[in-house]
């Protein structure tokens, strides 16, 4: 589905064939004033373009005449009964139905103020809007007030349907008028209607059929007008923007789910993500029931595993290496405010944008408008139904795109108090004060670090493969941009520890120095590996204790004794059979097996990179739980 | 249309009601789907497959009203084993043992009594926050009014006076106090596209939908209140033929709807589907 359509079929090739258009349902939202006659001019073309189901206007008609209210072709679109008791739509209704040329989704959005939230929910999904101005009663506020919404929300293509033309005997003067005074208007926002065609929806004037007393209209019908809207441009071609949704281990696989909202993505590219910076190279699509697709192009919801198993959440934005999105916490935006409660600044929302979902303040209100009039007001907080340009500063770095580069990774909403309550567009990108005041957090420094600290702890006889193990996944945290450090027992043998012998109370007395060492490196923001034999069970309860406040995972380096001593790299084990090292773990002395480490490596068993596997996916999992938490 | 053509406008469908299911999964902490074992229900399965890589990661849930037509049960049984499905079945014990049924209820109490009822149950029992339903927008004018997720009260009553907006793919992202969220990845398919994709994709449905002695069903429900529809089409292909032509709407023959004016809106203001 990512091809381009126009290749799909040969015979489109030179006039854009109407096969081509059929490929894709045009969404079109229908807007302006309440009252103008939006729902009855919906309800009329569904009528005329013979698209209601059998029976039904007989249905309503019968409907209205039980209850003693006059048929409105509205009905068909206002189901509820609070709407055709009060004749107002109260909200959006989505209708089905095909020209000869395509199939459509009409979107009837309420005109009154109140609903105004609704209507964003219809306009936004909208490629194209119709908006109906009332010829008797003129431009109003809504319809300015969705013009402006209209053109935040993205939808550049609009035609405007002067109504109810019968009511101004089909005066082809008012609406010249009409057409005058909201062209400049529309000009303001940087908008331009396409056309302007006069209507009269109640009797079926120009929708499809041609009307009589406007004969002087030699422009399109409204279904002609419809079908000559134009698809919005396939995103296929931009560089790939890819939130992810989620990532799923079901099985062995780690599967990163999303879906592609710019560009494409194939296996063998390689990919960064966003905020962290972490590289990784696509390997498989895991289609089911299969066979994996090749590429996932945009508009497809993608599942695909890496050839390296990084450090990955939701809400990170994928992207190729040479196009990527910015990063940073502070943007200038222009926001639609759709809130009961005014916009505050330095109030905490939170600023939903694609998968990402962080706190955020409005730092600096600059400029508030009202959208009916264009008029600014001086408010010190923004009021509902006006449009605001602010400063946001996001509690931690996100992905983002500037509107005008890239719109679907440029916009947002704001959330408030668990509700949706206002959108905006990306204008500019500003660089975040440098400095700060207090001591640095532990919350600053996971978030620059893009990862919480953790220790892991290597325990096992000599000769297990705790330092080959710990070295190798230092190796791989290293080369993902991980803070990494490692503490080996040995190393703090030759100077910390060099008072220290291997009687009981001395090996106690290591254990609790490694703890600490190792207590300060993650109070740093570490990723700390200490690689240290602790052969008894006590002492190293009481290291995971004094590391408490940190993520702790033991690992257990386990094989035979015989196969340590048959490894005996540094020559140990011969030693201490000969006698000549006193007070040997395994040998002279116990070594308590841990019983719930929380990963368990038999080295007699697996590859040295099976068992860094290991250590790695139950690092994964503690920091993706952790990764909630670094809101600073 | 081409079959390409054809193939595109499916796949969009399908891959939009992928990520919705995707959202829905990583949004909420406990999700269930009710299975009615109809064509949307069985597209719903075939969806969350493909979204879970192969294999659904919640419980499907059977409200059964003991009025089911007999192979649906067997259907059940059958579909439960090719898909892997992890089944809840309730049923409004209470309700039947009170002798409520077609016999001498009316539809809207019945269909409230052994469906709505048992349902609101089974999130109580289970403290599901979010509900993954095959509603589409086509089938019914309140329906047409609906968002991909939808809240719904403690008392599982959706508030259509007032909706959340839901823009540039952000959708209500918690369950009020108490109730869930009605998650509705089917709302911008048509009965044409369900079938059109089951045939594509191969997806096992009842048989009830096709032609016996010059009759089939084209929605199923409860068998008291269920009524075939005059058709020759005994196969898929046939469906999507006669679908093409009709100007009969799907729910007609689903006698709850049209007892009265609005009926549909009063049943489903209080949690029905
Ligand atoms: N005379 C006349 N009345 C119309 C026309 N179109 C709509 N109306 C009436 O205007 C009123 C409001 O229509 P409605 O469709 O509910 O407006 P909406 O709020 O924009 O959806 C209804 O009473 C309609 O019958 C028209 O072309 N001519
Ligand atoms: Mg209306």
């Amino acid at each position: 589905m990512s091809a381009p359509s126009a290749n799909l079929s040969p015979q489109t090739s030179k006039s854009g064939s109407t096969d081509i258009e059929d490929l894709r349902k045009m969404h079109v939202v229908v807007v302006g004033h309440v009252d103008h006659g939006k729902s009855t001019f919906v309800g009329r073309l569904l009528h005329d373009t013979d698209s209601l189901p059998n029976g039904k206007i007989e249905q309503v008609r019968r409907n209205c005449a039980a209850e003693g209210m006059d048929f409105e072709y509205a009905f068909l679109l206002d189901a509820l009964l609070e709407e055709q008791e009060q004749n107002i739509t109260i909200d959006t209704t989505r209708i089905f139905f095909r020209t000869q040329k395509r199939a459509y989704a009409i979107i009837d959005a309420p005109g009154h103020k109140e609903f105004l939230k609704n209507m964003v929910t219809g306009a936004a999904s909208a490629s194209a809007a119709l908006l109906l101005i009332d010829a008797s009663e003129g431009v109003m506020d809504q319809s300015r007030r969705h013009a402006f919404l209209l053109s935040l929300l993205g939808v550049k293509q609009l035609v405007v349907l002067v109504n109810k033309m019968d009511l101004v005997k089909y005066d082809q003067a008012t609406y010249e008028k009409i057409k005058t005074e909201y062209t400049a208007f529309l000009k303001s926002l940087g908008l331009t209607a396409v056309d302007f065609i006069p209507i009269a929806a109640k009797h079926g004037e120009n929708i499809v059929n041609r009307s009589q007393p406007m004969s002087w209209w030699k422009g399109p019908t409204v279904a002609e007008a419809l079908d000559n809207f134009r698809h919005e441009d396939d995103l296929t071609g931009l560089p790939l923007r890819l939130p992810i949704s989620d990532i799923y281990r079901f099985d062995h696989r780690r599967i990163i789910a999303g879906r592609v909202e710019a560009g494409a993505i194939r296996p063998g590219e390689e990919l960064i993500f966003q905020p962290g910076g972490r590289r990784s190279t696509v390997r498989t699509f895991e289609d089911w029931p299969g066979p994996s697709r090749e590429v996932a192009g945009t508009g497809d919801s993608a599942n695909f595993t890496l050839t390296e198993q990084i450090f990955a959440e939701r809400g990170q934005v994928v992207s190729h290496i040479h196009n990527q999105p910015r990063v940073g916490r502070e943007f200038r935006a222009r926001i639609f405010w759709l809130g009961k409660e005014p916009l505050q600044t330095n109030k905490t929302y939170r600023l939903r944008l694609l998968t990402q979902n962080v706190e955020a303040v409005v730092a600096k209100v600059e400029k508030i408008t009202d959208a009916a009039t264009l008029e600014s007001i001086q408010a010190t907080s923004v009021p509902r139904d006006s449009i605001c340009e602010v400063t946001i500063r996001a509690a931690r770095p996100i992905a983002f795109d500037l509107h005008h580069e890239c719109a679907i990774t440029g916009r947002f909403a704001v959330e408030d108090a668990g509700r949706i309550n206002g959108g905006g567009i990306i204008l500019e990108a500003r660089t975040e004060k440098t400095t700060r005041e207090g001591k640095v957090t532990s919350a600053e420094r996971a978030a620059r670090a893009g990862h919480a600290p953790a220790v892991i702890w290597f325990t096992g006889l000599s000769g297990s493969g705790k330092s080959t193990i710990a070295e190798n996944v230092e190796r791989r945290l290293f080369d993902a941009g991980r803070q990494v450090v490692r503490v080996d027992g040995d190393d703090l043998r030759t100077a910390l520890n060099r008072d220290l012998g291997f009687s009981a109370a001395d090996r106690a007395e290591s254990v609790r120095r490694a703890s600490a060492v190792a207590g300060l490196f993650a109070n740093a923001g570490k990723i700390t590996l200490v690689t240290l034999i602790a052969p008894l069970a006590a002492d190293r309860a009481k290291a995971r204790a004094a590391l408490a406040n940190h993520p702790f995972i033991e690992v257990f380096v386990d094989a035979p004794l015989e196969i340590c001593e048959s490894r005996d790299v540094k020559g140990l084990y011969a030693k201490a059979r000969r006698g000549e090292i006193a007070e040997f773990t395994g040998i002279t002395s116990p070594y308590e097996a841990p019983e719930s480490p929380e990963v368990h490596i038999r080295t007699d068993k697996v590859s040295t990179d099976e068992a860094v596997k290991l250590v790695l996916d139950a690092l994964d999992k503690i920091q993706e739980s952790k990764a909630e938490d670094w809101e600073v | 249309m081409s079959r390409n053509a054809q193939n595109d406008h499916l796949t969009r469908l399908e891959q939009t009601s992928i990520h919705i299911f995707r959202e829905a999964f990583a949004n909420f902490r406990s999700v269930c789907m009710p299975w009615s074992m109809g064509k949307d229900s069985n597209v719903l399965i075939w969806l969350a497959r493909k979204a879970f890589c192969g294999k659904i990661p919640f419980p499907l849930l059977h409200i059964d009203t003991t009025y089911e037509f007999p192979e649906m049960y067997e259907f059940r049984e059958k579909a439960k084993a090719i898909h892997g499905i992890d089944l809840i079945v309730r049923v409004n014990e209470d309700a039947i043992r009170r002798g409520i049924g077609y016999a001498t209820h009316d539809p809207v109490t019945v269909t409230h009594e052994l469906k709505t009822v048992p349902l609101k149950a089974a999130i109580d029992e289970f403290k599901w926050d979010a509900l993954v339903t095959g509603i589409r927008r086509d089938e019914d004018p309140t329906r047409a009014k609906e968002r991909w997720f939808s809240p719904r009260s403690a008392e599982g009553v959706w508030d259509y006076k007032d909706q959340p907006p839901e823009f540039w793919g952000q959708f209500a992202s918690t369950a009020p106090e108490g109730g869930h969220v009605r998650v509705q990845p089917l709302l911008e398919w048509t009965e044409l596209d369900i079938w059109e994709y089951i045939r594509r994709e191969n997806i096992p449905n009842p048989t009830l939908y096709f032609a016996r002695n010059g009759k089939r069903f084209r929605s199923l429900g409860c068998h008291p209140i269920t009524h075939p529809v005059d058709s020759p089409a005994s196969n898929i292909d046939e469906i999507i033929e006669e679908l093409k032509q009709t100007r009969v709407s799907e729910r007609a023959g689903r006698a709850q709807d049209h007892v009265g004016r609005n009926a549909m809106q009063a049943l489903r203001a209080k949690g029905f589907m």
